[in-house]
């Protein structure tokens, strides 16, 4: 048996080469790919921010445009890490056959599987690095506690590159992909205290909005972006824990099926 | 000890056999081709040498190592270019063959003392900074060839390496195969034409099924399995012509509109022949061409 399906991982030291692989190519496509990263998210800020914001005031005591930074930039860790595990990873393994040259090489496929989450989450802090710095410079936020969000948004961003790898090893084509973007992410950043509160939605939602990774990740990173310790940390902490567990268990055992059925 | 031995391999995929009780092995310094039609079992045999697949039964040894639970050690000493070209697009040359020295864990001194080399193997040189997309066919295939050489392998494993290419792409292949081969390196090779066969191969496997229909060298098989000669008739009346001196011929075969009449013994026939002018006829020796037809059929395969 090359390895039994539902192994633990199995991680050597050969996925920093894949990681390095990822890391070169995106090194010359760095300038549009953040310039791409901030123009959205500063769009919907300036647009909803300051524009909705001065009709709706405060939220939760809060001015709207803290509100809905400390919100976005979340959304910002957890779509960035999504898009590079989906559309990115699925062309290395899927188009390009990238990941097949490199199990030609002594790298196994555990390997690369880490190595892809790593990346994506990698990117998603990049990402998110450059936002916390418009948000810096807007003067939205100016409190040193945003450097503690950074390792936070590199958390969320493995958690949601863990759970996105699982539809990677699913597809079979790029459509697959927005099934998950349109009936998947696109609810739980409504329903996950990104643009409004959850006490704004009924009893029954709530409890769903609590359950949700997303959910867990703003209630961390909205405090710290703007200079206060979250109410909770063990409780989301967990959330997004056992999240990314599961995601990257289930993705692994998945994509072992693809490729060595 | 032969490099790399194969035994009683067997891998289906629901319920059909891909691979069926097949036997292989190379030594070291030893081309060994693979024939057969599309389906015959070749890459999923050569998947299963890399550790990709896992045999449903049978043994494989690389290097005295057992597949597939060393091949990370193994393929350490193996060099792979696949069916299709899987070259990073995003990198230039001299960058695709360094980045995949690191899935090697090779040190940097020994990657950069290597790659220039490589180039200049794959005449490639003057397009060190060039992206795959902007190379040739030939070229690409080349490429392939240098990045699975940067590990400086015992054993290459080549999937129709020349398969889409044009004569002058191909003959600059098989001069630089003949090169690794010259110096030692093994080669386990598929491929459909027959004539890179038999230039290349010590040693051929001919697979139908999944099974092993024949082995030897090419010019032993063609000796063992074939008639010395063949003459081509065609033209209007063939086929009649062809019953009326098929017994001047051990085997007669039709193709479109084509009869081919194998034998050894071809003055008779000819001498007949000539009573007809309106046809073109054609006297060759047998050639592995022939063979692989025999073994394996004329029909058009399904997925071919």
């Amino acid at each position: 048996m090359l390895i039994p399906l539902y192994a633990a991982p199995r991680v050597s030291l050969r996925f920093w080469p894949v990681l390095l692989r990822n890391w070169l190519v995106w090194r010359k496509l760095a300038v549009p790919s953040i310039i791409g990263n901030i123009a959205e998210p500063l769009i919907t800020l300036v647009a909803f921010g300051y524009g909705l914001g001065s009709l709706v005031g405060q939220v939760q005591g809060l001015p709207y445009i803290e509100y809905l930074a400390s919100g976005s930039v979340t959304v910002s860790a957890a779509l960035a890490a999504t898009f590079e595990a989906l559309y990115s990873a699925y062309s290395r393994m899927q188009v390009q056959r990238t990941w097949d040259s490199i199990m030609n090489a002594p790298v196994a496929l555990d390997d690369i599987v880490f190595a892809e989450m790593l990346w994506a989450a990698l990117k998603a802090l990049f990402s998110v690095s450059a936002i916390i710095v418009v948000i810096f410079l807007l003067g939205i936020s100016r409190q040193p506690t945003m450097l503690l969000a950074l390792p936070v948004l590199g958390f969320v961003g493995i958690t949601f590159a863990s759970i996105a790898l699982v539809f990677n090893a699913l597809a079979q084509g790029y459509d697959f992909f927005t099934y998950y973007f349109t009936l998947v992410l696109t609810p739980m950043t409504f329903l996950s205290g990104v643009y409004f509160p959850i006490e704004q939605m009924p009893g029954w939602l709530q409890r769903v909005a609590h359950a949700l990774p997303l959910t867990a990740a703003v209630e961390l990173v909205r405090p710290l972006v703007l200079g206060r310790w979250p109410a909770q940390v063990l409780q989301p902490l967990a959330v997004l824990a056992t999240y990314a567990a599961c995601g990257y268990f289930i993705a692994l055992v998945l994509t072992r099926r693809r490729f060595f059925r | 000890m032969p490099l790399f031995r194969g035994q009683h391999l067997s891998k289906g995929y629901g319920g059909s056999a891909v691979v069926d009780d097949l036997s292989l092995h190379i030594d070291a310094g030893e081309c060994l081709g693979m024939i057969g039609p599309n389906g015959a079992g070749k890459t999923t045999t050569i998947r299963m040498c890399l550790g990709l697949v896992a045999p449903d039964a049978g043994h494989i040894q690389a290097f005295g190592l057992p597949i597939p639970q060393q091949a990370q050690e193994a393929k350490k000493r193996i060099g792979v270019v696949t069916q299709f070209d899987s070259l990073d697009p995003d990198f230039s040359c001299a960058e695709n063959l360094r980045v995949y020295g690191r899935y090697f864990g090779l040190p940097k001194a020994t990657i950069d003392e290597r790659v220039p080399r490589l180039l200049e193997f794959a005449a490639l040189q003057a397009k060190a900074k060039a992206k795959p997309g902007e190379l040739s066919g030939g070229m690409k295939r080349r490429l392939s060839l240098a990045r699975a050489l940067i590990n400086d392998p015992d054993l290459l494993l080549l999937d129709e390496p020349t398969t889409g290419l044009d004569p002058q792409a191909r003959h600059l292949m098989w001069e630089r195969l003949h090169q690794l081969l010259q110096q030692g390196k093994a080669i386990l090779l598929t491929t459909h034409f027959m004539d890179e066969a038999e230039r290349l191969c010590d040693r051929l496997l001919v697979l139908d099924h999944g099974r092993q229909i024949a082995e030897g060298t090419p010019r032993g098989l063609i000796a063992n399995l074939l008639e010395s000669d063949v003459v081509e008739v065609y033209g209007e009346g063939a086929y009649a012509v062809a019953d009326q001196h098929r017994h001047l011929a051990q085997r007669v075969e039709h193709s479109g509109e084509t009869v081919f009449f194998y034998l050894r013994e071809p003055q008779p026939l000819l001498q007949a022949l000539a009573a007809h002018p309106g046809l073109r006829t054609l006297h060759r020796p047998a050639n592995l061409e022939d063979l692989f037809l025999k073994l394996t059929g004329r029909q058009i395969r399904d997925d071919a």
